[in-house]
């Protein structure tokens, strides 16, 4: 009983601020509401025995995701109302594409029948240890190669990331390392005969 | 009451449309459109662990946790691609982006 009404707590709140998600006119709220949306997710996530896809999720996206979303929205001076104007006439064509496509899933989970699929053979998802613990046993042995080729994609994002949004300013005076380090003894030294009782000048 | 496979599928669904409505609805503004398929992506997770919980197998979670890796790394990638094109351009409108149309 508590269960259910916590899934239906957690998913009104999710399908909710899914909603305000598209629908507020400010980018900011939007963010706010998309970082509910995965709180709520991960909700639904421990009610599903995952705990640690659940925090993996408000990590990745509550820390990184959203807040990566924020600092651009903040950053870049975006006039949200005016992006906003002209897209009123595409909302008919998104409902009747968003409902054909809705029926269509909903068609297919009439159809289906739950208990026709059996056991799969996989390693079992709950059991003496715990979640976390299943799911490095598996991770690391079974899906080796697909966990080293994700680290591989993140490493590409990441340098991708930054040579997209790097830029020489000549504005502005910066450090010259190498210049600096090549600096030899007869570059930055003059040694003078002073006679006594005489100036430099 | 019991909460079955059924009840999250239908979640799933309900959310995936949502994204795909939000993409019609918010289709000049790319920041938003972002947004949309984080939430589509969102849904295709919660279907991965309902029925990594409904089969009793661990693989849908692991699943998961590859595409939260692809939906972060292309959410870096496409914000910066949105950084630099604002920074080129002084505005996200998609409609400017066709510079490449040929």
């Amino acid at each position: 009983m508590i269960a259910a009404s916590a899934f239906y707590l957690f998913s009104a709140i999710l399908l909710m601020s899914a909603i305000r998600v598209i629908t507020a006119s400010n980018a900011v709220h939007s963010v706010l509401f998309l970082i509910l949306c995965f709180f709520n997710a991960g909700g639904l996530f421990v009610l599903l025995g995952a705990e640690y896809v659940a925090m993996t999720l408000v990590i990745v996206y509550v820390g990184a995701v959203a807040v990566l979303f924020l600092f651009v929205v903040m950053m870049l001076d975006i006039n949200f109302e005016k992006l906003r104007e002209g897209s009123r006439s595409y909302i008919g064509m998104g409902i009747v594409l968003g409902l054909v496509m809705l029926a269509e899933l909903i068609t297919l989970y009439a159809v289906w029948d739950e208990n026709a699929i059996g056991a799969t053979g996989g390693t079992a998802a709950t059991g003496a240890s715990s979640n976390t613990e299943i799911i490095g046993s598996v991770l690391y042995t079974d899906y080796i190669y697909a966990f080293q080729l994700s680290g591989l994609i993140l490493l590409v994002a990441m340098i991708g990331a930054i040579v997209l949004t790097h830029r020489r300013r000549s504005d502005v005076r910066r450090q010259k390392v190498a210049k600096q380090v090549g600096v030899t003894r007869d570059d930055a030294m003059e040694i003078k005969k002073v006679e006594i009782g005489e100036g430099l000048i | 009451m019991d909460i079955g496979t059924m009840h999250y599928l239908t979640l799933a669904a309900l959310l995936f449309t949502i994204g795909v409505f939000g993409i019609f609805l918010n289709r000049r503004n790319v920041i938003v459109i972002l947004m949309s398929i984080e939430l589509m992506l969102l849904a295709v997770n919660i279907n991965f662990v309902s029925f990594s919980a409904a089969l009793n197998d661990i693989t849908g979670q692991v699943f998961t946790m590859f595409i939260l890796t692809v939906a972060a790394a292309e959410a870096a990638i496409g914000l910066a691609i949105l950084v630099v094109f604002f920074r080129k351009r002084g505005s996200i409108a998609v409609e400017d982006l066709s510079n490449l149309k040929g």
